[in-house]
This record gives C-alpha cells, sequence and structure tokens, in this order.
C-alpha cells in the first residue's frame, strides 16, 4: 500500500474549519465555567447545587437539539439515501443519547438538592428519559439491526417517530402527573423572568459552548464512520480481487 | 383493485388464518389471565386497595398480552415468504400496513371482550355505568399500540434478535398510550365525570392519528430489502 493512501483516506483539508471551532468551543467552554463557578452570584435558597443548572440546561438542550438533527437527517436519508443523511442521523444519536445521559444525571442530582429526592417523576424529567430510551433503542436498531441498508432505514423511521412522539409524550406525562400531583415542584428552571442578569450571561456562554461541542463530536464521528465505510469498501474491492486471482490462477 | 378492497383481502386472509388456528386468540387471552394472577401474587393488594392497583395492572396485561400478538403479526409472512408476495402486488405498501394493523387491532379487541370482564372479576371492581366510555378508552388505546407495534413488528422480525427488540421500540414510543389509558381508566373506576378523562381521550386519539398517518407514510421504507 503506497504511503499517502492513509492521508487520502482521513481528508486533512476538511479539518480547517474543525480546528477553529475546537479553538472556540475549548475557549468557551473554559470561559462558561469560570461564569457559572465564580462570575454568576450564589442563588439563595438552593446556594452552590444551583450551579449544576449552567451545565444541565446545556446538556438538556444539545439533547434535544441532537434529536431534532436526527428527525431532519432521517427525513433526508429516506428522501434521497445518501449516506451523508444517514451518517449525520447516526453520530447525531450517538452524541445525543451522551448528552441527554448527562442532562439526566445532572437533573438527578440537582432534584437532590431541590427537592430532596435523586428522582421525581417531574413530566421533564420522565420525558427525557423516555426519549432517552427511544434513542438507545435506534442505536440498538443500528447494532443489530441486520446488513445493508436494513439498519439505517428503520433508525431512520424510529428517528422519525420518535422525534414526533415528543409532544404527546410530554403531554400525557403532564396529564399523568396533573392525576397525582407531586407535593411540591419549584419553578427551577424559569429561564428569563426571575434570572439574575450575571445568571443569564453565564447560561448563555454554556449553551453557545456545549453547542459548538456538539457540532464537533458530531464531524469527528461522522468522519470516522466515513473512514470506516471507505475501509470497509477498500477490503471489500481487494477481497473481490483475492478471489478473482484465486479463480483465474 | 381498489385499495378498500386489497385491505379488506388482506385482513380476511389474516381472520380466516386465525379463525382456523385461533393461535393468537388463545395464546394472548390465556397469557393475560396468567400476568394477572402473577401481578396479583406480586402485589396481594388489600381488598380496598384492588381499585387503585386494577387500572395499571390491566394496562400492563394488555401491553404484554398484545407485545405477544404483534410479535407473531410478520412471522407467519416471513416464515412463509408470503411478505415477497405481497410486496409484489401492484399497490401502495402503506395498505399492508393498514390491513396488519387491523386485523391485529380486531384480534385484540376479541382478546379484550374475552379477558377484560374475566380481569375486573378477579381484580375485584365492577365499571358499572362506567362501561361505555371504559370500552372507548380500551379501543382508543388499543388502536395506539397497534398502530406503533405493526411498524416495530415489521422492523423486528427481520434482525437477528426479533422479538426481544420488539418491546424495547415499543414501549417507550407507545409510553403515551399506557400513560393516558391507565390514567383514563383509573378515573372512570374511581366514578369521575366523563369530562375528567377528555385530556387522556385527546392524548389517545392524537396519538392514534399521529403513529398511524406517519407509520402508513414510512412503512414502504421497512418492507424493502
Amino acid at each position: 500500500m503506497p504511503p499517502d493512501s492513509h492521508r487520502e483516506l482521513a481528508r486533512p483539508a476538511r479539518a480547517d474549519w474543525r480546528a477553529a471551532a475546537i479553538a472556540a468551543g475549548s475557549a468557551l467552554l473554559l470561559a462558561g465555567l469560570y461564569m457559572a463557578l465564580l462570575y454568576a452570584p450564589e442563588e439563595r435558597t438552593m446556594g452552590a447545587a444551583q450551579r449544576i443548572f449552567y451545565v444541565h440546561v446545556p446538556a438538556a438542550w444539545v439533547g434535544f437539539l441532537a434529536f431534532a438533527v436526527v428527525c431532519a437527517a432521517s427525513v433526508g436519508y429516506l428522501g434521497t439515501r445518501r449516506r451523508a443523511w444517514d451518517l449525520t442521523a447516526h453520530a447525531s444519536t450517538e452524541v445525543g443519547v451522551v448528552f441527554t445521559t448527562l442532562a439526566i444525571a445532572s437533573g438527578s442530582v440537582w432534584g437532590r438538592y431541590a427537592w430532596g429526592t435523586w428522582w421525581s417523576w417531574d413530566p421533564r424529567l420522565t420525558t427525557t428519559f423516555l426519549l432517552w430510551f427511544i434513542y438507545v433503542a435506534s442505536l440498538m436498531v443500528r447494532a443489530y439491526g441486520g446488513t445493508g441498508t436494513q439498519p439505517s432505514r428503520f433508525a431512520a423511521v424510529l428517528g422519525i417517530v420518535g422525534f414526533l412522539d415528543i409532544p404527546l409524550i410530554y403531554l400525557s406525562v403532564l396529564w399523568w402527573r396533573s392525576l397525582h400531583p407531586l407535593p411540591v415542584v419549584v419553578g427551577a428552571e424559569g429561564v428569563g423572568s426571575g434570572l439574575h442578569p450575571a445568571m443569564l450571561h453565564a447560561l448563555v456562554v454554556n449553551v453557545v459552548a456545549f453547542t459548538i461541542l456538539y457540532v464537533i463530536l458530531v464531524s469527528l464521528r461522522r468522519e470516522q464512520m466515513v473512514v470506516a465505510d471507505r475501509l470497509t469498501a477498500r477490503a471489500g474491492r481487494s477481497g473481490v480481487r483475492a478471489g478473482a486471482g484465486e479463480v483465474a490462477g | 383493485m381498489s385499495a378498500l378492497r386489497a385491505v379488506g383481502l388482506l385482513v380476511g386472509k389474516d381472520l380466516v388464518l386465525e379463525l382456523r388456528t385461533r393461535e393468537m386468540l388463545s395464546a394472548m387471552g390465556v397469557f393475560a389471565l396468567l400476568v394477572t394472577v402473577v401481578f396479583t401474587f406480586a402485589f396481594s393488594p388489600a381488598p380496598g386497595q384492588a381499585a387503585a392497583v386494577a387500572p395499571g395492572m390491566l394496562w400492563v396485561t394488555l401491553i404484554f398480552a398484545s407485545l405477544l400478538g404483534l410479535s407473531r403479526t410478520f412471522a407467519l409472512e416471513r416464515e412463509e415468504r408470503c411478505l415477497e408476495a405481497l410486496r409484489l402486488f401492484p399497490f401502495d405498501p402503506a395498505l399492508i400496513y393498514v390491513a396488519k394493523a387491523a386485523s391485529t387491532l380486531l384480534v385484540l379487541l376479541a382478546v379484550e371482550a374475552l379477558v377484560v370482564p374475566a380481569l375486573a372479576v378477579l381484580g375485584g371492581v365492577s365499571p358499572g355505568r362506567a362501561a361505555g366510555p371504559l370500552a372507548v378508552v380500551l379501543v382508543l388505546g388499543s388502536a395506539g399500540l397497534v398502530a406503533s407495534g405493526t411498524l416495530f413488528s415489521a422492523m423486528s422480525v427481520h434482525t437477528r434478535m426479533r422479538e426481544v427488540l420488539l418491546p424495547v421500540l415499543l414501549l417507550p414510543v407507545a409510553a403515551p398510550v399506557l400513560l393516558s389509558a391507565a390514567g383514563a381508566t383509573a378515573q372512570l373506576l374511581a366514578g369521575r365525570p366523563l369530562a375528567a378523562i377528555l385530556p387522556g381521550l385527546r392524548i389517545l386519539a392524537a396519538f392514534d392519528v399521529v403513529i398511524a398517518v406517519v407509520g402508513s407514510v414510512v412503512f414502504e421504507y421497512v418492507l424493502e430489502e
């Protein structure tokens, strides 16, 4: 194999914008961390525990953004059959599951301090938990869904159905909770109104930083998949050639 | 061939098969009764508590029973290579989805007609005047389970995991059905007025329509090979 062929697989030219994004994202993440821990004022009732907010909200936002991208890319894939759409959906599902897990875990820690319990069946928490299940199932479909384009098609169908299901899940959980109301549910995430300006600044910086992180992760993961595709195709081709040689010999 | 006639023929074929073997009817019916027994053993509700546990028990039982039926929906078609023949017919593949969902729904409703009265007796609850509205909840909820389950059944039957994948796909997506139907059933059994269950009925109806429409549109991508 000539030495250039590795470089041809990785296509370094495209990495330029990503290097810039990684630099900008890292700077913003550090700034966000500083603002969350030091710049934003202490919350009156919850104290330092409230600072989870600056990780929790951006993580939840990225989780939902990822699944919106999955739905759009799934529609694109079923419509055009371009592998590029499928790769975007796949990478976005993986990154979305990671951030949703982070949102649920940080929400649980938050709940420990805000509501005195690790888990409450709060509508947002429950909806997010069900979403997590749907997209984990989507990864299972991709892993065990069979051969050829079948896993991609099935995951795309689930990506569309799952995303359209979100409002229905939320409404049903809301109604279910209203039948047996929780004793105290603090409207802890009342973004905007009761928020100190410094808190809002810290939140915005973290949301932007997490969004850039999401874009970088999806792009990196996508590129890995592209390379994996090329390697598989190359292995297949050389396998065919070797087979043909044997027959000829 | 008109779409209606195609669906009618497909549903008829499924029902004739079912009536001759009574496979699903007996398997789902016996299984539903067994699940109820298991639940009662596990929770051993006091006589006064029965009404509190019954709605959840009913819907978990129905979901498990429908999973059992749904896992077989496409299995027979695939074993006998009937699905390939169906795909060769010059009609919209959405019709296969509609027909399969319709025949599964009819079987599930038949199972419910047999099993729900037995469950009421075993659970020690009597719906009384709520029987009519309860039937509406049962039909809407079953339609939602079948609309989403038929889609996922067609997917899981083509994978190595088969029956294992179906509940993993169906349970989170069909969560609105369980939440709204069990909630509405609980309200009805508690003697609340019809207005109290309207939000639940609306969610059930919305779920049925959204999933049935999306399912019909995307079904061709599930079938193609």
